[in-house]
């Protein structure tokens, strides 16, 4: 039975610390931002790993499998391209 | 087996921290790529830790899931930076993907073992309603990017009525299923009519509205793995949600702010719905056009010049023109900043990606408020592949479907140039009576090929 208060404490606390964090990012790396978060956001691979990894339930290693590869591939896509976008971000050479 | 997940409980805590400071480090350029490192660190200590879970009784599932990911995500990093809208689309949808079958999955499961406690079922729902209805709405999504599906709104009597229904009817089904968990037959309900539900959400929204949707579909797939966080009890699920959904919030907002709509618009979905203006037809109005030579002339001539661009822009793939065009009036001593509007493109900061792909400095690109301080200075606004962020009905005209939407102020500008294919109004089908200003200098043609000649006539030793 999962402690409720705690996880509300914790969502709340999150929720505003995210608030905080992402009002100071530069509108400039917006699509990067978005970019990360959706990798970050596929860490819900950790329950599906537990999932494909439980017991004899074919249901479970069924879905558990599919939700791991839709989660990786945001990890590994995600990861990937906001890498490209950022190398791209350059300020201009000192006066020519 | 209790060391164990003592270990795993402090990788989840430091991995949680590194994925704040990884959105700390994203605010600015400098440390961007700080912060992606942090979060890749943070990834790695995450999935490690899960693998020394206690529960795991085999790895061959794990293992097939793990591989086949990585070679379906690395082809989905290496895409066109003009398709990075759909993309993230995609992405949201295999996100909320993931949510939903983890979540589907653990009520079966539940079942057998025995029920699920009232709040466990409550956050279940979320889970899987949320989940649903964000894997079809970014599908749909995509497929409009992507053109694959029609990018103009469909609209019909009743739309919201419909939407709305199918809505509380799956809330409605959740809530009996709160309050009697084993009512199995219901739980394929509370996924497909939130499938339906994600579908119909996206028909009425046309591409202009897609930052907005996005970044909003961005803040579901985020809150739906909250609640799998929720269900999962898993404190390290719980933050990266909140996180993911507190940015796709923020952005939404953003977004709605530049758009002029009110924040409820934004959470119903209920966008795009901005009736055809009825432009009326028989007012003969002029306007001036010129050649490729002549605009090359005034730019050449002016100390300031601001590019405007927009979605056009993109379209026509002209960023690269675009940057020659910098550069070489640039070398001519001509001082060349950028304005980008925030709903500019299909996503939020679309347009700074595409131009820092094509290598303009980032410190050229400006910000909505910068730029318009400076248009009464600017020489030259060349307005490339944008339209209704520079419609001057919006601050005047209160009877204009985009009145009290924010704008880029380029009729505060000595010249205004427009590159635009022919005179067919922007995609709210909103008619902007900048082209008629007598300052406005219309440039007809593709956005490539006229970027082009200008280059072409810049550098041709038209010299001055």
């Amino acid at each position: 039975m999962p402690d409720i208060t705690n996880s509300l404490f914790v969502f709340m606390l999150a929720g505003f610390i995210g608030f905080e964090v992402i009002r100071r990012v530069s509108p400039l790396l917006h699509t990067p931002l978005m970019s990360i978060t959706n990798a970050l956001d596929a860490i819900a691979v950790v329950g599906a790993i537990v999932l494909a990894g439980h017991g004899h339930s074919q249901l479970a290693h069924i879905l558990g499998t599919i939700a791991i590869v839709a989660a990786t591939a945001n990890i590994v896509g995600g990861f990937i391209i906001t890498d490209r976008m950022l190398k791209m971000f350059k300020l201009s050479r000192t006066q020519k | 087996m209790a060391l164990n997940n003592t270990v795993i409980q402090i990788l989840y805590l430091v991995a949680s921290a590194l994925f704040i400071l990884s959105l700390r480090w994203m605010s600015s350029p400098a440390t961007a790529r700080r912060g992606l490192f942090a979060g890749e660190i943070g990834m790695v200590l995450a999935i490690g830790g899960t693998l020394l879970h206690s529960g795991i009784l085999t790895y061959r599932w794990i293992a097939i899931g793990l591989v086949l990911g990585t070679i379906i995500g690395v082809p989905l990093g290496k895409v066109a930076m003009t398709a990075v809208p759909q993309r993230t689309a995609l992405s949201h949808a295999f996100g909320a993907l993931c949510v939903t079958l983890v979540g589907t999955a653990h009520y079966y499961l539940g079942l057998q073992e025995g029920g699920l406690p009232k709040f466990t079922m409550g956050v279940l729902c979320a889970e899987v309603i949320l989940g649903s209805l964000t894997f079809t709405g970014s599908l749909m999504a995509a497929g409009k990017l992507q053109e694959v599906l029609p990018q103009r709104p469909i609209t019909y009597k009743g739309q919201n009525f419909v939407n709305l229904g199918l809505l509380a009817v799956s809330i409605i089904l959740a809530v009996l299923l709160v309050i009697d968990p084993s009512r199995s037959h219901l739980f394929p309900f509370i996924i497909g009519i939130p499938l339906a539900f994600g579908i119909f959400m996206i028909i009425p929204i046309g591409g202009a509205d897609m930052p907005t949707v996005i970044s909003l579909l961005n803040s579901y797939a985020g809150l739906s793995a909250a609640a799998m966080g929720f269900v999962l009890d898993s404190k390290l699920l719980i933050i990266a949600g909140a996180l993911d959904g507190s940015s796709g919030f923020i952005l939404s907002v953003i977004m709605s702010k530049a758009m002029n709509r009110s924040f409820t618009n934004v959470l119903f979905g209920a966008f795009g719905q901005v009736a055809p203006a009825a432009t009326g037809k028989g007012e003969e109005k002029t306007v001036r056009s010129a050649t490729a030579e002549e605009a090359a002339g005034i730019l050449a001539a002016a100390n300031k010049v601001v590019i405007v661009p927009g979605y056009g822009m993109a379209v026509a793939q002209a960023q690269h023109k675009v940057r020659e065009m910098y550069d070489v009036l640039t070398k001519k001593g001509v001082d060349v900043t950028f304005a980008i509007h925030p709903v500019a493109g299909r996503m939020p900061g679309h347009m700074n990606v595409l131009l820092a792909e094509a290598d303009v400095p980032y410190d050229k690109l400006k910000e909505m408020d910068d730029a318009n301080s400076d248009f009464p200075q600017t020489d030259v606004a060349l307005i490339i592949g944008a339209n209704d962020v520079t419609n001057p009905a919006a601050r005047t005209d209160q009877s204009s479907p985009i009145y009290g939407m924010p704008i880029l102020d380029v009729d505060k500008a000595r010249t205004v140039m427009v590159i635009k294919r022919g005179m067919s109004p922007g995609f709210a089908g909103i008619d902007n009576p900048l082209y008629y200003f007598d300052k406005t200098l219309m440039l007809f043609g593709d956005a490539k090929g006229f970027v082009g000649d200008i280059v072409r006539e810049l550098s041709g030793g038209h010299g001055h």
